[in-house]
């Protein structure tokens, strides 16, 4: 206990000190004076144009993915992904909640840190973006045709999804792995016995070419470590993927201490394609494991839930040539793959250098078998023959790396708060630019993939004090957009974001096809009315379906009478318009859940459950047209068990 | 052939133009609808310009008591009975060479236009004043019949009502039966 105090100290004095001399060097300016004269226009995108880029940025512990447009910076939407969502009613209509399933049941919210964009011949495609659930351990996949999330696979044998969901060059997997190990299959032990009982999970998850469905494909069981970030290679290296390690020590509590013993770390380089041969020639083993898979249909405009119940797991020590290990300097966040395919760089947070391996060199040094050991039977090879060079004293605590295609590295240094740009092949320093402050991950469009925009780059803060008008305690964090175009960065722009964005995607707008609306033939949903002369009540025992209509400016129908007490009242609203950017909402009154954001086109259900008889008003909640407020109807709930008859009309007036 | 036969027999073969192109398009523009709204009138059918402009201008038009578009109308069945008539009659007076019979093909033919363009301003004006007594919005005074040429404000909407493809091959073709019955093209290729 007094070593532990001890080394405690010693940590706390040598982090205080780096601080402190990380300051020193760089004073950190309140604002403004690293700021150019002319990044007002340099952001301005006029009333009426485009931007353009689009932005994805991880909404964190909102649960949500926000997409910004660049340069301007400004928010385009936000698209709940993990979590409930009252403003599109998603997760609390009928229709999505299936999205939220999960082995334990509906799970409303989750931390969403890395959104990663589909990619074709390792470009970026713009059909969809991928992100991760790491609390409950979930992939869910958002298609940019409709920007909704569309399917949701939660990941077995997980313990917290980190490292997760970087694609390979074609997108032939999206991968998952665990940033806590955990026994595996779970179970109920001391957690003192954590080594080697707890193991990690790498998973590789498929995507269908065409239709992106995801499947879990297999499952690499690892050593009881920490897996924290992960890049898949290309070109060269396409066929692996590098995840970093931290706590190779095993350590299971103070893991601050703890894990932060050894000089080196792992990258875990997995052979993927290695691992294919392995599965087809059957050396896996299929083991039981519970865990769903949520689809959702633009066709039926619903989700469904599937259960899963086995996993493919393949052993690394019985698949020799599977698995190797890459000693990197100290406890290495993020790992970066150059466009080459070449340079995999360690951002080794508690390391003073920057790593770089040279892939050319790894595989050079698994041919000779030059390993300097072994840990859990899986090889270990020596740093020397296989580093490509090092990043001297770039900063303190670096984190992630992104590429501009023009040979060119930008690590972010959360202590120190500063981007730094440095040459590959040179590993020289090149220019520093200060953030506002602690900056996690930077983003460069296309800059984790093998063909860059290196236009610009946005750095993700995590503290934002003194940069907007103050909010309370609490502020929004903060992305600041950077011009990268010449040989020293430029500060131009700092917006506000949700949640705390982790990771950025970012893409040129002219690659994503944006759908304007639903067609309103091909709705296959089991409860549509596509005209109003479909809109119609059905008692069905207690479950009372509504199939109801709206258009510009009511709704079909929008008087019913014959609801009672103890009903369970589905609202099936067709949204009728056909024309973009005419959603419709739906709300009646005192429903326990949300309300309804019908795009045009679709179909979306509200089950409501009255409480006490009475006459109970329902409205169009988005403003859509010059009667928007004459958009409401009336429902006559009656006492349980009473005979009011079943009826519902619209413009018919009673002549009396 | 004689030179001007064979442009009076192009000039009525233009006229089948009409049955693959548009003959008229009317369009409006309003500040919701940036990338405008149109409908395209053949003589035929009237089509959406843009997928589902007919149901969005018939949904913007029931505010002020508009009636729906009509699809089916009997113009649509006499109009390309007439048009294929006037081809046979123009290929068979071309191959006469009667610049008599040019003529009164020619006229015949001008009249037609002037009746068929009288029949558009009159299913516009029907349009534009057959309205709803119980609309939401009512303006005293005010119709809503798109021009027969040109631009015209109706409200928030800029309608605008222009020949298109079809009616300007037209026009060439009636063009070419003109000149061929006027001109001196007389002289013979042949011989
Ligand atoms: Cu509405």
């Amino acid at each position: 206990m007094k070593q532990l105090l001890a080394k405690l100290l010693v940590l706390s004095t040598t982090v205080a000190l780096l601080v402190s001399c990380g300051s020193k060097d760089n004073v950190a300016p309140r604002g403004t004076d690293n700021v150019v004269s002319d990044a007002a226009s340099k952001t301005y995108v006029k009333p009426g144009e485009y931007d353009e880029f689009y932005a994805f940025l991880s909404g964190g512990f909102s649960g949500q993915l926000s997409v910004y447009g660049l340069p301007s910076g400004r928010l385009l939407k936000v698209i709940p992904t993990f979590s409930v969502d009252p403003e599109k009613g998603y997760g609390f209509n009928e229709e999505t909640k299936p999205m939220l399933e999960t082995s334990v049941g509906f799970v409303p919210w989750d931390d969403a840190h890395h959104p990663e964009l589909s990619q074709t011949n390792g470009e970026t495609d713009g059909r969809w973006i991928f992100i991760n659930g790491n609390n409950t351990p979930r992939i869910a996949r958002i298609d940019l045709g409709t920007f909704e999330t569309t399917e949701i696979i939660e990941i077995p044998n997980s313990g917290g999804n980190h490292s997760s969901p970087f694609t390979t060059e074609n997108t032939e997997y999206v991968v998952a792995g665990t940033r806590f190990s955990v026994p595996i299959p779970q179970e109920d032990i001391a957690i003192s016995e954590y080594k080697g009982k707890f193991k990690g999970a790498l998973s590789f998850i498929s995507v269908d070419k065409d239709s992106g469905d995801m499947g879990l494909a297999f499952q690499v069981l690892m050593p009881g470590f920490d897996y924290d970030l992960a890049h898949s290679g290309k070109g060269k290296s396409h066929g692996w993927t590098f995840f970093t390690t931290y706590n190779t020590e095993e350590s299971n509590t103070l893991m601050e201490v703890g894990a932060s013993q050894n000089d080196k770390d792992f990258i875990a380089a997995i052979n993927w394609k290695k691992a294919e041969e392995y599965i087809a020639q059957g050396k896996f083993k299929e083991v039981p494991a519970n865990y769903v898979n949520n689809e959702y249909s633009d066709e039926t405009h619903s989700a469904v839930t599937k259960r899963l119940n086995k996993v493919k797991v393949l052993d690394p020590v019985e698949c020799p040539g599977l698995v190797y290990f890459l000693p990197t300097p100290k406890s290495p966040h993020g790992v970066d793959v150059d466009p080459s395919g070449e340079y995999i760089v360690g951002n080794g947070k508690l390391s003073a250098d920057l790593t770089v391996h040279s892939f050319t060199k790894v595989l050079d040094a698994i041919e000779n078998k030059k390993f300097e050991g072994e840990a859990y039977g899986i090889p270990v090879l020596k740093m020397e023959d296989i580093l490509a060079g090092i990043v001297k004293e770039p900063g303190l605590g670096p984190l992630h790396t992104e590429f501009d295609g023009r040979g060119n590295a930008y690590t972010t240094f959360f202590i120190s708060s500063e981007v730094v740009k440095w040459k590959l092949g040179t590993w020289e320093v090149i220019d520093r630019q200060p953030t506002y402050y602690s900056v996690g991950h930077l983003m460069i469009p296309g800059g984790d993939s093998a063909k860059p925009d290196g236009k610009y780059l946005v750095a993700m803060n995590k503290i934002t004090k003194d940069r907007y008008l103050p909010t309370g305690p609490e502020m929004n964090h903060s992305a600041q957009l950077y011009d990268i175009s010449g040989e020293k960065m430029k500060l131009l722009l700092d917006f506000p974001t949700i949640g705390e964005p982790h990771y950025a995607q970012g893409i040129a707008a002219s690659k994503i096809k944006s759908k304007k609306i639903y067609k309103l033939e091909e709705n296959k949903h089991p409860y549509v009315a596509k005209t109003e002369a479909d809109a119609k009540v059905v008692r069905e025992g207690k479950d009372v379906h509504v199939y109801m209509t709206s258009i510009r400016s009511h709704f079909a129908p929008d008087n019913i009478e014959g609801i009672k007490v103890g009903d369970n009242v589905y609202f099936h609203v067709t949204n009728l318009e056909q024309d973009w950017d005419v959603p419709h909402g739906f709300a009646v009154m005192k429903a326990r859940n949300a309300e309804l954001l019908i795009m045009p086109g679709q179909t979306e259900t509200l089950l409501w459950r009255p409480q006490e008889p009475g006459i109970y008003p329902m409205y169009c909640t988005d403003f859509c047209s010059a009667l928007h407020q004459e958009m409401q109807g009336y429902v006559r709930v009656s006492p349980a068990g009473s005979n009011t008859e079943l009826k519902w009309s619209v413009g018919e007036v009673d002549e009396e | 052939m004689r030179k001007d036969k064979i442009v009076f027999i192009v000039g009525v073969l233009l006229l089948l133009g009409l049955f693959v192109f548009p003959l008229w398009n009317i369009t409006l523009e309003a500040p919701q609808y940036p990338d405008s709204l149109g409908m395209d009138i053949w003589i035929t059918k009237i089509t959406d310009h843009n997928p589902n402009d007919i149901k969005n201008i018939n949904l913007m038009n029931h505010y002020v008591g508009m009636a729906d578009i009509q699809l089916d109308m009997i113009e649509f069945t006499i109009f390309p009975i007439v048009i294929s008539a006037m081809i046979v009659l123009g290929i068979i007076i071309g191959f006469t060479g009667n610049k008599k019979l040019y003529l009164t093909w020619f006229i015949v033919m001008i009249l037609l236009g002037i009746a068929g363009m009288y029949d558009f301003y009159l299913w516009e004006y029907e349009y534009g004043h057959n309205l709803n007594p119980h609309a939401a919005i009512k303006i005293p005074g005010q119709a809503y019949q798109p021009p027969l040429i040109g631009s015209k404000r109706i409200l928030n909407f800029n309608a605008t009502s222009l020949p298109a493809i079809g009616a300007y091959l037209m026009t060439l073709g009636l063009v070419l039966t003109c000149i061929a019955t006027f001109l001196p093209i007389k002289k013979k290729i042949e011989k």
